[in-house]
Parts: structure tokens; C-alpha cells; sequence
């Protein structure tokens, strides 16, 4: 071991604390002054071969290259989309990136997406001046939704939603018969009955607020059998 | 009057007491951040938004996030009522709480971009700015924002010659000096330091060093309020899963 570790595995560490001193790099969510790592946001320190980073319990969305992220169109410009994605900086949406190749110019954008809708796009680069992450719609699965329910949640917990080889994901469609649209970025669309987009909702509430507890997939399965068998008593997360 | 009587405050406290203080953290549904503090009888919420687009865009700094701070105290917040209006003060202590904090935060990771801080006195005992910066300091670590530590504030002074911690607003109307301080506990480093009124050298080496003790004994509430709030439901669910 490169250096002195100053708690254990997985332990609840806040910012400004000392995780380690000596020889390690500092991952995710930590920083080094001197040969001291220290974490920068409320987590669960992971302390790897040479590495030690903090898992966030919660951050804002930080961009990606190749993330496929939901998002909602907040403004159209003469050659593009701005698009809300929950990150510091609105993306930006190229016509080029949409129908592939030169626009018509008496076809107007709004009639491709307009303002408030909502699209699955992909990031595939950023802007080289203003740093805006940039999108494409074109691609299996991407383009506008046309209709679901959005609901948003910490994007670091959506490998949580997912689950270990999918078994969180898996057992909510099979539970609730909804498709889902996971966002890299923290937003969720789910598509199916009213009914199961409410369960799907409240049990993506229960993810976030419980995701660091161990047990989860099956908390979260006696969670919405409750739903189900309960009729109209309907748990509102809280 | 006088302010101190047999080592006892004008509120029954010690000479080097704080007041009864009690924080709750990410207590807003709406905000990303946010916390709750008590202390006395001051009472302060803090909302924390961001990092987010910044309108209108040419604010935007290309090298760092901007810090956008609103001190804020409520009409009803003192004994008289108080215009709602951002009077000349609140203005002055939004820059004072902003410039507190800037250096706790990681601001170059979101460059364009802005993080929008509110601070509302809802009820004011004295020492409003560094409890404003500790409810503050709270709500950024609960939104996520990358920080390098904590920010903790705590207020030390003179009062009938005495040297006090954690002034009341009696004791900062009627006492000598008032010196608030805020302090980021685990790098040991001062981000803000103000004094109105009269010490000697003597006097102000002694304040300042109550102060940071004061912060620390704070410090230690924040730490508390940020870790409850995952380790109650950790408590709240443990029983029945795993």
C-alpha cells in the first residue's frame, strides 16, 4: 500500500476530510494537496489500489462524451436546439445532427422539435470556445418522446436503477410492465399505464433516498408488491 | 445595565458558551441544498441552486462558476417590521458571505456557469452572518457541490470588558467589539474576519482564538446534521431489508 489510509472502506466521509496521506491519486470527488487526499463532496470513500475517491451521495450531471442523456428543448435558435440537461450548461443541438445533412430552409425547426419537447439525445463532443456539451438525435433509440412520465433524480445514483447486471432495472419492468429511459444525466422517462408510471416514480424515490443501504433491489420489490396489493393506498415518498 | 453579572450573560450563558444550536440538512424538496439552523433564538434557512445556466450570459466568467449570494431578512425576522427590500446591509453581508464561502468552493470545475446561494434570516438574535455562512456552508455540502471543506462561523467579542463568545444581539448593541470569524475547520484557514469596535492586541489574539474554538464546536454540529440525515434512514430501513 502506497500511504496511510484514515478510514474504513466505504465509511460516510464529508468534504474537507482527510482520507488518506502518502503516494495515492485522487479519484472522483477527492483532491490532493501535498501528499494529502481529501474529499471534496458528502460520499462513501472507496479506497482502490493507488487510487482513493469518494462515491457522491449526490452532484450535479457531469457531461460525457458518448452519455446518452434525456433532455427537454428550452430553446430553438436559427441552426439548433438549446436543450436543458440538468448539467451547468445548456446542450446544444445542431440541425446537422438531426437529419444529417444541410437543412431545408423552408422547413422550420420548431417543426422538427419545438420548445418543451422532450428528446433522448447522445453527447458526442463539446463546444471548443464555450465548453456546451453537444448533441446528436441521430441513432437507435434517440429523437423526441412522445409521451411518459419525467421524472429526475441524482445522476449518481442511476447505476443504482440499474442495479448489479441489471437486476434493479429488470425487476422494475417486469414488476410494473413500464418501459424505462434512463438519462445519464438523472432523468428517467417511464412509459406504460398511469398506474405503473406512479409506481415507478415513487420507487425511484425510495432508490434515491435509501441507494446506500444495502438490500436494495429487494426493498424496492416488497415496495411495489405493497403498491400493487395495497389497491389505492398508494405511499407517497417523503 | 450591565451585561455580565458574576460570569453569567445577560441569557444565563458562560463567558465562553455558545448558544443552544441544532442544524437540519436538505429539508427543502425543491432546492438541490438546503439546511436549517437554530441558534439561540436566531433562526435561518439556507437553499442552495446550481450549478446551473447562468441568464443573463454575459456575467458568465469563462474561468469559474459564479457565487450568487442573497442575504435576505425576513419582515417579520426583527421587533420592529422591516422593509422586505434588500436594504443597504443585506447587500453588504451577501458580498461579506459570498466572499466567506468562495474559497471553500470549487468554483473553477463549472466555468459559465452559477451557483445561487439564498440565505433568509426568519428570526434574528444577533450573529446572523456567520450563522447565515454555517446554514449556508451546510446547504452547499447537501447539494453536492464540490468543496474543500466546511465553512463554520462563530462570533467573538467584548462585553463589560469581558471576552465573549458567540455574541447575543444585547450584547453586540451594548457590548465593545464584535468580531465575527469563519473558518474552514480541517485546512485551518480563515475566510472571514471582521471587527467592529475597540480590543487591545492582547484582547483580539484572545477573541480570535475563542472564536475558531467556537467554530469548531460548531463544526462538529454540521458534520452531524449532514451525516444524520443518511444515517437515520439507514436506522429506518436496516430492520426490514438485508
Amino acid at each position: 500500500m502506497p500511504g496511510e489510509r484514515m478510514f474504513e472502506q466505504r465509511d460516510l466521509v464529508l468534504p474537507g476530510d482527510l482520507l488518506a496521506r502518502g503516494d495515492f491519486k485522487a479519484g472522483d470527488n477527492a483532491y490532493k494537496v501535498g501528499d494529502e487526499i481529501r474529499a471534496s463532496r458528502l460520499g462513501l470513500v472507496e479506497y482502490g489500489e493507488d487510487e482513493v475517491s469518494v462515491i457522491a451521495l449526490k452532484s450535479c450531471y457531469d457531461p460525457k462524451v458518448g452519455d446518452v442523456v434525456v433532455g427537454k428543448v428550452v430553446d430553438v435558435n436559427i441552426n439548433g436546439w438549446d436543450v436543458d440537461i440538468g448539467g451547468p450548461l445548456e446542450a446544444f443541438l445542431n440541425v446537422k445532427d438531426v437529419i444529417g445533412g444541410q437543412p431545408s430552409p423552408d422547413i422550420p425547426l420548431t417543426r422538427i422539435y419545438d420548445i418543451g419537447d422532450v428528446i433522448v439525445a447522445k453527447i458526442v463532443g463539446f463546444h471548443k470556445t464555450s465548453m456546451r456539451p453537444l448533441l446528436t438525435t441521430q441513432g437507435p433509440g434517440l429523437g423526441k418522446v412522445g409521451r411518459g412520465l419525467m421524472i429526475r433524480i441524482t445522476p449518481t445514483k442511476i447505476p443504482r436503477v440499474i442495479g448489479k447486471k441489471g437486476s434493479m432495472i429488470s425487476m422494475l419492468l417486469k414488476e410494473t410492465r413500464c418501459k424505462l429511459i434512463l438519462g445519464q444525466n438523472g432523468y428517467i422517462i417511464a412509459i406504460g399505464s398511469k398506474r405503473g408510471e406512479e409506481m415507478i416514480a415513487a420507487a425511484l424515490d425510495k432508490i434515491e433516498r435509501e441507494c446506500h443501504v444495502p438490500g436494495l433491489t429487494d426493498r424496492v420489490q416488497e415496495f411495489i408488491r405493497s403498491l400493487k396489493g395495497g389497491g389505492e393506498k398508494v405511499a407517497a415518498g417523503g | 445595565m450591565p451585561l455580565v453579572v458574576e460570569g453569567k450573560r445577560v441569557d444565563g450563558r458562560g463567558l465562553e458558551e455558545l448558544r443552544p444550536i441544532k442544524i437540519e440538512s436538505g429539508i427543502l424538496e425543491n432546492a438541490d441544498g438546503s439546511a436549517y439552523v437554530e441558534q439561540g433564538r436566531t433562526k435561518i434557512l439556507a437553499a442552495v441552486y446550481g450549478p446551473k445556466e447562468l441568464h443573463p450570459r454575459h456575467l458568465a466568467d469563462p474561468q469559474k462558476a459564479l457565487l450568487r449570494c442573497r442575504y435576505h431578512m425576513a419582515p417579520f425576522s426583527t421587533e420592529e417590521r422591516r422593509s422586505p427590500a434588500p436594504s443597504r446591509r443585506d447587500i453588504e453581508l451577501s458580498k461579506v458571505i459570498r466572499n466567506a464561502l468562495e474559497p471553500a468552493i470549487f468554483l473553477e470545475e463549472y466555468p459559465r456557469s452559477t451557483i445561487d446561494l439564498f440565505i433568509e434570516v426568519l428570526q434574528s438574535d444577533g450573529g446572523t452572518r456567520c450563522t447565515g455562512i454555517v446554514a449556508a456552508s451546510v446547504a452547499l455540502a447537501d447539494a453536492g457541490i464540490p468543496m474543500r471543506d466546511l465553512v463554520s462561523a462563530c462570533a467573538a467579542g467584548k462585553v463589560d470588558g469581558f471576552i465573549v463568545l458567540d455574541l447575543c444581539y444585547v450584547e453586540d448593541q451594548e457590548g465593545e467589539a464584535d468580531m465575527p470569524v469563519a473558518y474552514m475547520p480541517k485546512l485551518g484557514q480563515i475566510t472571514l474576519l471582521q471587527m467592529d469596535g475597540l480590543m487591545t492586541r492582547e484582547e483580539f489574539d484572545r477573541a480570535l482564538n475563542l472564536a475558531i474554538k467556537g467554530c469548531e464546536q460548531i463544526y462538529e454540529v454540521q458534520r452531524e446534521a449532514l451525516k444524520k440525515r443518511y444515517e437515520a434512514i439507514e436506522r429506518l430501513v436496516g430492520g426490514e431489508g438485508t
